[in-house]
């Protein structure tokens, strides 16, 4: 009983992790068309950026502990509007209306690029910042001892994916890109500067991918190589959701947080397989992803 | 272009003048080798996750001690100037990208290179990929940091490979005798590795060696999660509703900092106390996210461990004074495996200033016993290429006011007591129950 119960708790913060880390690989998608390899990057420099800002504040006590999560989010929002914009203006701009492959091999190109300055920046040093982790202490869920962080993460990530959601389906900006979504060619004839909703959706994604590294960032040990990490992880959960779905991701998120806390309390040799297990199963029953569209091929 | 390529082909002497020139360059980096100096191919990882926790200490450890030891400042016996009065000039190359980019470049330090030694290798698969390639090339290599058992059983008649770090098989032995020792009332064990060799050989290694020492203590949990995956909520709920007494995890680098900082947040690490056989090499950075008590361990008499000698004090203080932070346990070992090269270099009996061939490192080096950082240092094992030396574990403890951690309640174990003997495997060794084991 005490298992079950951990299992739905562990499942449900590793699946808020997922989501946050997945929801913006899943919007830049759905409306660019763009299978963004970089994303991982875009996760390792929010939480080098937050990690060295929060470890900064903290250990020279700057000011009050509420102003260092503020700064810890603020410094990731920064990190990704910058980044973002540079990428999108700087390179991505010149290569719409490439082949989706090509962008693939383009974004993974941008990543290793990226893996190379994070390590000119803040060397290969491990960066340690754990007070916003720790400040929040711990709370007893019938007799599970959880940490507030962790329960935190879980109502962060389901704020955002509601304000996403509500963004997308119940504001005008949300219907004009859902229109650049279903049809490209059909919005733009009507109007729509497409090219502006590009910068704009994919500087997002940067800032989602940033934010979801600096609320990891106080729970881990920051290390060169993360941003490769967790890209495979995002990637599967896209996948199964469905690529270009907010609420896929949600689901996809879930589905996978909830399978591998239960592999690893009831069968732990299993849980390596059973984040890819899910995928193979979905993908073979719904090739398209859970919430994805079937797509008439134009010719 | 092509106008170019056309006049070089009608005028064989401007074609002869430019394969000269090209022959002459690429002879430029050979004479570079053979200028006098000896030359050392360095091997840590400088970049992935690797990188932080060991490479770079390994790097500057070595960068520290080359620099002493070309300006003679090292005390006796190391005080003769480089190796054997030949300068030493290092070639310091990354250890990442996997084995046959490492085996790739190793025949390019000693082949085009000319290094007179390799020292190097923290990856099991690298030494594994490395060592047949190092015998046949009869290339003197030390490896000073992989902890694989296979070593010697693959590379079964050794003559150019070496090893000054220990066997893993060690450091869960030495594990094992420590908890017995001082919990020897504990009664429910569980585990946490990182799941590949390195995870699955420690937890086989240490619970074996349990069963041996502790029997009445059963293991009640073992996970083995993806190597870097940074986030173990679910393993640690999955450990806490076990109860355990003793959480043993052979975790290292960022995983082991992330474990550490999420159980103790999580309160877990205050149930049960946590043995990490690679503990210290983040003795600098748990500040106040680990428990004091918390056992941990060098994989060896190294780094926090390594004993009040005359030559771990001149390392230390130039480690300090070069990087601002004591070294830890990667830092020793490449210390260990450049001093042993040098004893071995220097009992060569060549005249002083020459630099002595592979072979006659190799032989001198076989069997030997050296003077380290680590202390004395006996070539024991693998028929006198593996090294025996004894290990010591110890509960770390923070001190708010300096914000330094430091080991406390250390207890050694001699090389007899932990190291398997020649001719079984370690595993054989243990589930024997330790024959021949000669413990203090």
């Amino acid at each position: 009983m005490m298992s079950l119960f951990a299992v739905l708790i562990d499942g449900t913060i590793y699946a808020s992790w997922l989501f946050l880390v997945a929801a913006g690989l899943t919007v830049i998608y759905g409306v660019m068309r763009i299978l963004n390899m970089a994303h991982g990057s875009f996760y390792a420099i929010g939480a080098y950026t937050a990690a060295s800002l929060v470890g900064w504040y903290f250990n020279n006590g700057i000011g009050p502990v509420w102003a260092g999560y503020l700064l810890m989010l603020g410094c990731a929002l920064v990190a990704g509007l910058i980044v973002g914009l540079i990428i999108e203006r700087g390179l991505l701009r010149f290569m719409y209306g490439r082949d989706e492959v090509l962008m693939v091999i383009i974004t993974y190109a941008l990543l290793l690029v990226l893996e190379d300055t994070m390590k000119m920046i803040w060397g290969v040093n491990p960066y340690f910042a754990y007070q916003p982790y720790a400040e929040m202490g711990r709370s007893a869920l019938a007799g599970l001892k959880v940490s507030n962080y962790d329960l935190m993460l879980v109502g962060v990530s389901a704020v955002l994916g509601l304000c996403l959601w509500l963004w997308l389906e119940r504001t005008h900006q949300g219907k004009v890109l859902r229109a650049v979504i279903h049809d490209r060619e059909v919005a733009m004839a009507m109007g729509v500067n497409v090219r502006r909703m590009f910068t704009l959706v994919f500087v997002l994604g940067t800032m989602l991918g940033t934010l979801a590294g600096a609320l990891t960032a106080p729970a881990i040990s920051v290390v060169p190589g993360m941003g490769v990490e967790v890209i495979v992880l995002a990637f599967a959960v896209v996948v199964i959701g469905g690529m270009g779905s907010i609420e896929g991701a949600a689901v996809g998120a879930l589905l996978v947080g909830l399978s591998r806390a239960a592999a690893v309390h009831y069968a732990p040799e299993f849980e390596l397989f059973v984040i890819y297990g899910v995928m193979a199963l979905v993908l073979a029953v719904r090739p398209q992803g859970l919430f994805g569209r079937v797509l008439a091929r134009k010719i | 272009m092509n106008n170019s390529k056309k006049s070089m082909l009608k005028h064989p002497l401007a074609f002869a003048i430019t394969a000269a020139g090209l022959a002459l360059s690429l002879s430029a980096g050979v004479q570079a080798a053979e200028n006098g100096k000896f030359r050392i191919g360095i091997v840590t990882f400088l970049s992935g996750p690797a990188a932080g926790p060991f490479g770079e200490p390994s790097a500057n450890a070595a960068k520290v001690l080359v620099e002493g030891l070309n300006k003679g400042q090292l005390p006796a016996p190391y005080d003769k100037l480089g190796i054997n009065g030949a300068e030493i000039e290092v070639v310091i190359i990354d250890e990442a990208g996997g084995a046959a980019k490492q085996v790739e470049e190793f025949r390019n330090l000693v082949q085009r290179q000319k290094v007179d030694a390799v020292v190097g290798y923290i990856s099991s698969g690298d030494c594994l990929a490395i060592a047949p390639v190092a015998e046949e090339l009869g290339a003197m290599t030390v490896f000073y940091d992989c902890g694989t058992s296979q070593l010697f059983k693959e590379d079964k008649t050794p003559q150019y490979v070496f090893r000054t770090s220990l066997d893993a098989a060690v450091d869960n032995i030495g594990a094992a005798r420590y908890l017995a020792k001082v919990r020897p009332d504990a009664q429910k064990v569980a585990g946490i590795q990182q799941n590949y060799a390195w995870g699955q050989d420690s937890w086989n290694d240490f619970t074996h060696s349990m069963e041996q020492l502790m029997p009445k203590a059963k293991v009640v949990e073992s996970q083995m999660p993806k190597v870097f995956q940074g986030q173990y909520g679910a393993e640690i709920s999955a450990i806490s509703v076990k109860r355990p007494d003793i959480i043993h995890s052979s975790f290292w680098g960022g995983d082991m900092e992330a474990l550490v900082l999420q159980a103790n947040a999580r309160g877990l690490l205050e149930d049960a106390t946590a043995v990490l056989t690679c503990g210290e090499s983040a003795i600098d950075r748990y500040k106040d996210q680990a428990p004091n008590g918390m056992i941990i361990g060098g994989r060896g008499p190294f780094g926090a461990f390594a004993p009040d000698n005359e030559l771990n004090r001149w390392f230390k203080d130039k480690y300090v004074a070069a990087y601002k932070t004591a070294p830890t346990y990667p830092a020793s070992k490449m210390a260990q495996a450049i001093l042993g090269l040098k004893h071995a270099a220097e009992n060569a009996k060549v005249e002083s200033g020459k630099i002595p061939t592979p072979l006659q490192i190799a032989t001198a080096f076989k069997g030997s016993t050296f003077e380290s950082v680590s202390g004395t240092v006996q070539m024991a094992r693998a028929d006198g290429h593996q090294a025996m030396q004894g290990i010591a574990y110890g509960e770390y403890q923070y001190d708010p006011a300096n914000k330094k951690g430091s080991v406390q309640n250390v207890i050694a174990f001699s090389g007899e007591c932990v190291t398997p003997p020649d001719g079984t495997t370690a595993l054989e060794w243990i589930k024997a129950g330790f024959p021949g084991a000669q413990c203090n």
